[in-house]
């Protein structure tokens, strides 16, 4: 029973998520699409933040490097697959992390922060700078990529539907294949690194490999969400690897619940939301989200995942005091 | 068995550790040996927990060598002295608290076994791996909290799930950094005894201020002052000696009473 009501309310919100592209404009079609991606990188994050206790403050790099990467080998005329561009895109940003993982993985606490920033913004300034990819405009997709499967097109990315639900799919892939690996001794070793490293250490743990075991993983998923980004927008611009990125993608997680796999999740829906309804209402948007952040860290120290545990708790004990 | 036949399990040769120009180690050697208990004792600051640290590899020393069963490991890092079987418990309870009891010695036990195909696999699904858990927890007198929260325990639980997870990483050399502290008379008689089980299979050096319990196991007992070795020998000879006495001035009452 206890397990229903856990279940009901992600079984409801997929329903509605399935059908949404039915009923709304487009407009909203792609609201949710761009929000699922969000919550997308914003779970990969999570894997270091909260699962391993690696606060990265330059994880945007890994969604552009992979957003870039897909630019960079659609050269006018060029078709591609996008059977072979998605996972080439997700290498180059594991790749990425792998290398740069192997430097900021050798420091701790805020010297991490600032190295990962400063790894970032290197990135950033490549891509800004130099010509490699269009400079401070960026670049428009020459064409997106196409998906045949035994000689049919399944989906025609033109169409922002096919994107949305290309975009459902993967989030709920990359949701249930982290719940499995979390739970997993693998995941238990994070965990472990997170609460206490020296006692890793102690057991024999090589807790380097480990932690860029997960650097790398987490630098893939985030280039899995920055190809879908460029596959819904259809261009590439240097701030998808600015440290706002990487400090709004920091704000979701903290948004929705560190140290949760539907954190993220909920805190990108709130995240996008009130960016929506912040833009309509004032030119200062951000001092809007500001102090809802602010608010939500004060009244709900575990995220917007902890309300139901919170819920839950206030009906016991007003139970027990009937 | 005299001490002289015992298999010698660890051995530090002249272990010395200076930061910047404060020695906190100089020239200390001692052997642990099989089915011996090995005590190091020594006011604050004498230079224990710098002892332990290079045993472990958490401190590179200055100078001196560590062999076990003969083989050099000083240049190991911490994590390869554990895989090799130099288990260390902490002063301060080092568990990890949102896991079961199980889950913790699970964690440790996992530890002998990184294969990728081990890994990735949720952790009870690993038979060898629950059975060490099971085997510890038994040794350690936790069998009957296994699922119980870590964090939750008492404080006399928490040090047991501490040695329990050390045996969890089958050692054969036990670094045991003040086992007792904190513990109530019925859980320090209880740890007492398991100590003197786990003499049979191990090497242990046991740092601990409870001199009672020292005295009641140690087979032999290593006094450090200033970082220096004071004097080293069986508990007959550490209690009537001299410059033990005056090294423990104020604290020599504590060694009368035993």
């Amino acid at each position: 029973m206890a397990r229903f009501f856990r279940t009901f309310p992600l079984i409801a919100a997929l329903a509605v998520l399935l059908v949404f592209p039915m009923f709304g404009q487009i407009f909203y079609t792609e609201l949710v699409a761009k929000t699922l991606i969000l919550a997308i990188f914003a779970m990969s994050l999570d894997l270091l933040v909260g699962y391993t206790g690696l606060v990265s403050f330059g994880h945007a790099a890994y969604f552009g490097i992979a957003a870039y990467t897909v630019a960079l080998l659609t050269p006018a005329g060029a078709v591609n697959s996008i059977w072979w561009i998605l996972p080439v895109s997700v290498l180059a940003a594991a790749l990425a992390a792998l290398v740069i993982g192997v430097f900021v993985l050798r420091t701790k606490g805020i010297y991490f922060i600032m190295v990962t920033l400063a790894f970032a913004q290197m990135a950033f300034f490549l891509f800004h700078d130099t010509d490699l990819g269009g400079g401070s405009d960026g670049i428009f997709l020459n064409s997106k990529p196409t998906a045949h499967l035994f000689g049919h097109e399944i989906l025609t990315f033109e169409n922002p539907t096919h994107i949305y639900y290309l975009v459902l799919a993967l989030t709920i892939f990359v949701y249930l294949s982290l719940r499995w690996l979390l739970k997993t001794s693998f995941g238990h070793i994070l965990i472990g690194i997170r609460s206490n490293e020296h006692r890793m250490v102690a057991m024999g743990y090589n807790t380097f490999n480990y932690k860029l075991a997960i650097f790398t993983m987490a630098g893939g998923l985030a280039g899995l969400a920055g190809f879908l980004q460029v596959l819904l927008t259809g261009f590439v611009t240097p701030e998808m690897l600015a440290w706002h990125q990487s400090g709004n993608v920091l704000l979701v997680v903290i948004l929705g619940g560190i140290g949760t796999l539907i954190g993220p999740v909920l805190g990108a829906f709130t995240f996008v939301a009130l960016q929506e309804f912040a833009q309509g209402l004032v030119d200062r948007w951000q001092l809007v989200m500001g102090i809802f952040v602010i608010l939500v860290v004060f009244a709900l120290p575990g995220g917007l995942a902890a309300i139901p545990a919170r819920v839950r708790r206030r009906l016991v004990k007003g139970a027990q005091h009937d | 068995m005299t001490e002289r036949h015992r298999e010698v399990f660890l051995e530090a040769r002249s272990l010395s550790r200076h930061f910047g120009g404060l020695a906190a180690n100089s020239n200390v050697s001692v052997t642990l040996r099989r089915g011996e208990i090995h005590a190091l004792l020594g006011p604050n600051g004498a230079g224990k927990s710098t002892f332990i640290n290079m045993l472990s590899g958490d401190l590179p020393p200055s100078s001196g060598t560590i062999l076990l069963k003969g083989e050099d490991v000083s240049g190991l890092p911490a994590h390869r002295r554990s895989r090799i079987g130099i288990g260390r418990s902490f002063q301060r309870t080092n568990i990890f608290p949102t896991f079961s009891v199980q889950e913790n010695c699970v964690l440790a036990a996992q530890s002998r076994q990184q294969q990728p195909g081990k890994i990735f696999r949720p952790p009870l699904h690993n038979q060898a791996v629950v059975d060490r858990s099971h085997e510890v927890m038994a040794l350690t007198g936790l069998a009957h909290c296994g699922s119980q929260i870590a964090g939750t325990l008492s404080h006399g639980e928490q040090r047991q799930l501490e040695i329990a997870m050390v045996l969890a990483t089958n050692p054969i050399v036990l670094l045991l950094d003040e086992p007792l502290a904190g513990m109530g008379a019925d859980e320090s008689s209880r740890m007492v005894d398991l100590l003197a089980r786990l003499r049979r299979d191990h090497a242990i050096l046991l740092v601990e201020h409870d001199m009672d319990a020292v005295f009641a196991l140690a087979d032999v007992i290593t006094v450090l002052v200033n970082g220096e070795l004071l004097e080293s020998g069986p508990p007959a000879q550490i209690k009537a000696s001299p410059a033990v006495r005056s090294a423990y001035l104020g604290e020599d009452e504590e060694i009368d009473h035993v």
